[in-house]
């Protein structure tokens, strides 16, 4: 398997969570999208919705992320919203 | 009692209750300076990925934006000025007013007209006492800022910048905030805000090949939708900066009027000592006058 994803979920006040993920699934407002590593530049903008993260030791996170973005650069993920929140 | 010793004694009593207050005040600003520290250091990470992200579309795109696009005609400027709710603070809330006065000076200089949105009490009683007009005021809380007032703030000057010269809208934003470099400094700073000049990005020239970014749904709606949070974000920073600065600039403040209220004491102290001291003095040889007259009728 390719190296794995470097993801951060910012929101205004703190970093929420920060660690790496095989596998990250968002829902821009042009429909679900699934990040694996190698993925090329984007930046997109998030529906209302969440957030899932697969880790790499296996978890699955779920994060809410309202009127926020999403940028994938050089396998870094990074998601960020004014009101980010773990939801488990 | 002597009138002279009563008076030094009034004065280190009135000392010592204002050194109370000063020392009150001073512990309160140390245990707060921490947290508004923490605040601006867990705020950090959000507003780099926005700088990020916008600095991204704007190397990788060509889209022209009104919120990057300096306009031709650049008449009206305004100056958001972050001020403190409260003072005891030493010249926090001044420097920065002095500082926006003479970016306001210079603006004009440049014959642009100059709209003020303030931040804080102190800067809102500074302007009514020279009875000068504000677009709009926010008061309370910049010692615990949150972040409903930052984005309060955010759109008002957003709409202004929008909206046409005839209707009173503005060309450029300015920020000018005390910025906190450490517990005993702080630097009244100035930003311009809008039009965006994004400096990341710039500086790595063309030597590499830039990866194509992909947008979604496309650059122009990326742009639109991230403009508005990456000026919130900047406005928050500089909410955030200010208060740290405050406490920093309080507890300086607030220590040094503990110091001179102990030496005030110290010195009052000393001089009702000596008040004291000759008053006794005088009752003695008053005594010792007053028996060697009665001592030859004696005889």
């Amino acid at each position: 398997m390719a190296s794995p994803l470097n993801v951060s979920v910012v929101s205004a006040n703190q970093q929420i969570w920060a660690g790496e993920a095989s596998m990250v699934v968002a829902k821009t407002v042009e429909g679900e999208i699934g990040i694996l590593a190698g993925h090329e530049p984007m930046l997109a903008i998030l529906a209302a919705g969440e957030v899932r993260v697969n880790t790499t030791s296996g978890e699955r996170l779920v994060a809410r992320a309202d009127d926020g973005f999403l940028s994938v650069e050089n396998d870094t993920v990074t998601i960020v919203a004014r009101d980010a929140e773990l939801v488990s | 009692m002597g009138a002279q010793l009563r008076v030094y004694r009034s004065k280190i009593k009135s000392a010592q209750t204002t050194k109370k207050i000063t020392r009150a005040m001073e512990l309160i600003s140390a245990s707060r300076i921490q947290k508004a520290q923490q605040r601006v250091a867990e705020s950090t990470p959000y507003s780099r990925a926005i700088t990020r992200a916008v600095s991204a579309v704007a190397t990788h795109s060509n889209v022209e934006h009104p919120l990057t696009v300096e306009r031709e005609k650049l008449d009206t400027a305004a100056v958001v000025i972050f001020t403190s709710d409260r003072g005891l603070a030493g010249a926090f809330s001044s420097s920065v007013l002095k500082e926006a006065e003479s970016l306001a000076a210079l603006l004009r200089s440049q014959g642009k007209s100059v709209v003020y949105f303030l931040v804080g009490r102190k800067a809102n009683a500074y302007f009514s006492f020279r009875k000068r007009d504000s677009e709009k005021v926010w008061t309370g809380g910049t010692d615990q800022p949150v972040f409903e007032t930052a984005k309060e703030i955010a759109d008002a000057v957003v709409t202004a910048y929008n909206l046409d010269d005839a209707e009173g809208g503005v060309d450029e934003i300015h920020l000018v905030y005390n910025r906190f470099v450490s517990m005993v400094s702080q630097v009244p700073e100035i930003v311009r805000l809008l039009p965006l000049e994004v400096v990341e990005g710039e500086a790595t020239e063309s030597t590499e090949v830039y990866p194509l970014y992909e947008f979604e749904p496309d650059a122009e709606t990326v742009l639109d939708a991230l403009l508005p949070i990456y000026v919130e974000s900047r406005i928050w920073n500089a909410m955030l900066q200010s208060a740290a600065a405050e406490h920093a600039a309080r507890q300086k403040a607030m220590k040094s009027a503990s110091d001179n209220a102990d030496n005030l004491i110290r010195d009052y102290t000393r001089l009702a000592n000596n008040a004291r001291q000759s008053e006794i003095t005088q009752q003695i040889s008053e005594i010792v006058g007053g028996a060697d007259a009665l001592a030859p009728a004696k005889k």
